[in-house]
């Protein structure tokens, strides 16, 4: 896009993306260090994360008052518009993430005791992986302003959706085979809950991402994998 | 975007973009020129009744020019020549027989600089009645006056001095009585050349909350360079640029995801 006759707008807009960037590195970062704590059963690591998060409200704080100062002073019109919606819907999401990741970890840091069965552990950390790359994708693509990109993300989500059902059927098997599992089954149930919000939230930016660069909201609905809603015990029972 | 069938117009091959349900003025390939200048391209426009249209457009695209051809104001300019079909209410309104004086009063015009003739408030407003026949007696007219300075909202600020000059009121309030006074005559259609240029915000806000009142009753058209303004005030933008009518559509269309790079560049600032 070329730019403004006032060039402290593209300057404006320039900080909104660059700190969009910052945000998403950051929400990266805490994902995957999350993952990293679970597997390690690392307790230290998992405190970095939530100290972190605290960054990233930050950011998104002061990526809200400069879209609404910019609003204010410039009173962009269509795509700049879009762009400036976008920054704020995008740091939303991020800033979800980021809690998200944090909750994760503090449920890394409650379970680091425990005994855990590695082969669950490792269908979570499959899931943090995929969601990851989702991520990452999401985030290049918002960067690139691009739309074929952001919509295979958001195709994608419905894989993570599956597993999540997967992985919320073993731990019922878990649960039920022995009580004593039960505590450590429910914090990885809801930590592999926080993961796939996660991905949602990437899906949310792909949708920002479309909006921004074709000025149509998506309308269709998003194909979705997560049939644990309908999940009972009865369907994991042999 | 609308698929409408459109009415064939004789000599108009080509149709607009975006047809309007009831169009009160239609134009087809209108050219323009002043002298050797060839001023405006094959303009086609319809402009629906009972609302706001809105010309934008860099300086000197043509904007004025255009809407100068709505009432024939430009029969005025001796180097002016205008080409192609306009018409009112499907009538043609460059057709010979046709009375231009009559023309005027059914398609009246607000200028930029607030122009109130040297005269009191009421003899600004009652002038048009009175040269057009409207009023059979001084009551009727005083009536018309009233109702004209009301339509206009300047009738409370003004009602105990109808007779102090026009010329002696804020520019905001001279800009109300030529609204007045174009209102006066009963016209269907109101042209208007960016009448809040010599205004501040707040007489800018009254004018703007007075068209969006107007546009119950008549077809407005109002050229604009602020593109705040034509999102505010008008349900309809044409954007031109060098001559040519590059896009048109409904407002919130052209000003949230307008189709050509050059709409999109100029309502987002990218050139001048
Ligand atoms: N009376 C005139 N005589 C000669 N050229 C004119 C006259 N009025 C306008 N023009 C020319 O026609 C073009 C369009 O002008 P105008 O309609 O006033 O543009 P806008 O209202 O969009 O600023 C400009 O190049 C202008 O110089
Ligand atoms: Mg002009």
């Amino acid at each position: 896009m070329s730019e403004h006759i006032v060039s402290s707008f593209d300057t404006d807009l320039d900080t909104l993306r660059s700190k969009i960037a910052e945000m998403g590195g950051i929400a990266e970062k805490m994902l995957g260090d999350a993952t990293l704590a679970l597997v390690r059963r690392d307790a230290a690591l998992a405190q970095t994360i939530i100290a972190a998060d605290a960054r990233l409200d930050a950011l998104q704080r002061d990526i809200e008052e400069r879209a609404i100062l910019t609003i204010a002073r410039r009173q962009p019109m269509a795509v700049d518009l879009r762009e400036v919606v976008s920054a704020i819907r995008v740091a939303g999401d991020l800033e979800r993430i980021g809690d998200l990741a944090k909750n994760t970890a503090k449920r890394v840091v409650a379970i680091s005791g425990e005994l855990q069965p590695p082969k669950i552990v490792g269908g979570v950390q499959h899931m943090s992986d995929l969601v990851q790359a989702q991520l990452k994708d999401v985030l290049d693509a918002y960067a690139q302003r691009d739309d074929q990109r952001a919509m295979d993300v958001w195709q994608r989500d419905e894989r993570i959706d599956a597993l999540y059902t997967s992985i919320f059927r073993e731990l019922l098997t878990y649960m039920m085979e022995d009580p004593r599992n039960i505590t450590f089954c429910t914090h990885l149930l809801f930590l592999a809950k926080n993961i796939e919000r996660i991905g949602d939230h990437t899906t949310n930016v792909a949708e920002t991402i479309h909006y921004l660069v074709t000025g149509v909201a998506l309308s269709v609905e998003r194909p979705k994998g997560d049939k644990s809603s309908f999940t009972t015990t009865e369907a994991v029972d042999k | 975007m609308t698929t409408m069938p459109q009415i064939d117009l004789a000599g108009a091959g080509v149709q607009p973009a975006t047809a309007v349900a009831k169009p009160k003025v239609v134009a087809r390939d209108v050219n323009v020129h002043y002298g050797e200048k060839h001023a405006l391209h094959n303009v086609s426009i319809d402009i629906p009744e009972q609302a706001v249209t809105a010309f934008i457009g860099p300086s000197g695209c043509g904007k004025s020019t255009f809407l100068r051809c709505i009432n024939r104001m430009n029969d005025t300019i001796a180097s002016c020549r205008v080409t192609g079909r306009i018409e009112l209410d499907g009538e043609d309104i460059y057709d010979r027989s046709l009375d231009v004086v009559q023309l005027r009063a059914r398609v009246g015009m607000v200028f930029q600089k607030p122009n109130p003739f040297p005269k009191s408030i009421y003899e600004n407003v009652a002038y048009g009645p009175r040269i057009h026949g409207l009023a059979q007696s001084k009551a009727e007219l005083d009536e018309i006056v009233e109702r004209s300075l009301k339509r206009a909202s300047l009738f409370e600020e003004v009602k105990d001095r109808l007779d102090a000059p026009g010329t002696g009121l804020s520019g905001g309030q001279q800009q109300r009585l030529c609204i007045a006074r174009a209102i006066a005559v009963s016209p269907e259609v109101i042209l208007m050349d960016e009448p809040c240029s010599a205004l501040d915000p707040i007489a800018t806000a009254r004018i703007e909350e007075l068209i969006d009142e107007l546009r119950e009753n008549y077809t407005i058209v109002i050229v604009t360079h602020s593109m705040q303004q034509a999102a505010r005030v008008s349900q309809r933008t044409a954007f031109f640029h060098l001559g040519k009518l590059v896009e048109q559509g409904p407002t919130e269309h052209i000003f949230t995801t307008p189709e050509d790079k050059r709409t999109q560049d100029y309502i987002t600032g990218r050139f001048g």
